[in-house]
């Protein structure tokens, strides 16, 4: 019943690439929009965010997925809640003890992982089913994918609204920054410029199957 | 028996409580745990956030000592780890290298736009004036509010007269905020075009605290300046 080591490792590489492209959580299923929206005024908020959020999945997957045996149904919300609550606290005073600048930053969006949907979906759809290595795989990919995402708005969103990336000023004192850009409306601006390319480009190659069918 | 068959997979209720009971007990280890391991770490950021805000308000300070400002007048320095006793104003006095006194600082709170503007300014002795201020909070509209910080004529304001009135009861000038362009006192504060509700919230908020602290302070100037 084993698979050979061979099989395994590319079973792992598709739980792994299925957060990162095919189901990205910010572009594709458009998951946890609150953080994604809000935290990404700048690059370094966008990469911790992402950071801190990948752990607490990675965290709670794995421990889901080790007691999913224990879990009885009728309580599972509740339990899932909880460990994600608790890896929740863990970052909340990791990020503090690292630097109180970005716990400030982030405010109350690292305490509202908690409740994002991104998690909860993992470890109710994945982990709740799956043995910890591919529980684990699937959420390290599904945090990557969307720390990619929040990098995709948090660099986009500071060079043009503040002039710099990841703090480093790149046009010099001259520039005149977009403001709105590192407002809430930018959030969604840029959002809609990344959902609109995503989709043209799953439209081509849509386009291309249907040539290619169509040829053959 | 025919419920038995209408839900075949009924979990006991002591197995749902075993359960939760062994779930919240391993997170309740693993919280206490992150508590414990990070605090040292997260005071001694909190020690140096603080310490690094009043240097940057006072220059020339090399170390700092937290005091409060008693209710009834008189200072008192806060022991590391304390609280400052209740109806007392805490402030810093910030000590250049040869520890002498080179300033004070402390914080004030005003209403601005979005939300209140927390600030720390500095008061130079010599001078009696606030000689800066810097932003611990806010969430002023980035481009507009949060131009008090890098506006070459509003922080032209600086130094702003602060004196305490001769009967030690409050500022001998209130310090208020003018409309911009308009400054002709040197206790008044320009406001930033545009940004005028925040630019009243700074000069608020250091009128609030400066009214409250200095007088109590003033008469104590003695006490700050030996370094101990």
């Amino acid at each position: 019943m084993s698979p050979s080591p061979g099989k395994m490792s590319a079973r792992n590489w598709d739980e792994f690439m299925e957060g990162i492209w095919r189901q990205n959580p910010v572009f594709v299923m458009v998951l946890g929009m609150c953080p994604t929206l809000a935290v990404t005024v700048s690059g370094v908020n966008a990469l911790s965010m992402g950071i801190a959020t990948t752990f607490v999945l990675v965290c709670s997957c794995g421990l889901v997925s080790l007691l999913r045996k224990l879990i009885p149904k009728e309580v599972r919300i509740a339990t899932y809640i909880v460990i994600i609550a608790t890896f929740v606290t863990v970052v909340d005073y990791v990020i503090q003890a690292v630097s109180l600048a970005l716990y400030d930053a982030l405010g109350a969006f690292i305490q509202l992982i908690v409740v994002n949907c991104i998690i909860l979906g993992r470890a109710e759809a994945h982990a709740s089913k799956n043995p910890p290595m591919a529980a684990m795989t699937n959420a390290l990919g599904m945090g990557v994918g969307f720390t990619i995402g929040l990098l995709a708005l948090g660099t986009v969103r500071e060079i043009l609204g503040a002039g710099s990336l990841f703090g480093i000023s790149l046009f010099g004192a001259d520039f005149q920054p977009w403001v709105i850009m590192v407002l809430p409306p930018g959030g969604f601006f840029v959002l809609g410029a990344w959902l609109l390319f995503f989709a043209a480009l799953e439209r081509r190659k849509q386009r291309k199957l249907a040539e290619a069918t169509q040829n053959a | 028996m025919n419920s038995q068959a209408i839900l075949p997979q009924t979990t006991p209720a002591a197995a749902m409580i075993r359960t939760l009971g062994l779930i919240a007990a391993i997170c309740g280890l693993i919280i206490v745990a992150a508590y414990q391991g990070t605090y040292d770490a997260v005071q001694e950021n909190k020690r140096i956030a603080v310490e690094r805000a009043v240097f940057k308000v006072i220059p020339a300070a090399k170390s700092i000592v937290e005091y409060s400002a008693l209710p009834a007048g008189g200072v008192e320095k806060i022991a590391a780890g304390a609280t400052a006793p209740a109806g007392a104003l805490k402030f810093y006095a910030g000590y250049d290298a040869g520890g002498e006194l080179a300033g004070i600082a402390a914080e004030g709170a005003a209403k601005g736009y979005a939300d209140t503007v927390r600030i720390l300014f500095a008061y130079d002795l010599a001078t009696s004036s606030i000689s800066a201020f810097s932003v611990v909070a806010m969430r002023e509209t980035p481009g507009i509010g949060d131009k008090i910080l890098v506006d070459k004529d509003f922080l032209a304001n600086f130094p702003l007269e602060a004196k305490v009135s001769t009967d030690l009861k409050a500022l001998a000038n209130a310090i208020v905020t003018v409309k911009h362009g308009s400054k002709t006192k040197p206790w008044e504060v320009d406001a930033i075009s545009g940004a005028t509700i925040t630019s009243r919230a700074v000069g608020k908020a250091i009128n609030d605290a400066a009214q409250a602290l200095l007088p109590r302070v003033a008469p104590n100037l003695d006490k700050l300046k030996e370094k101990s």
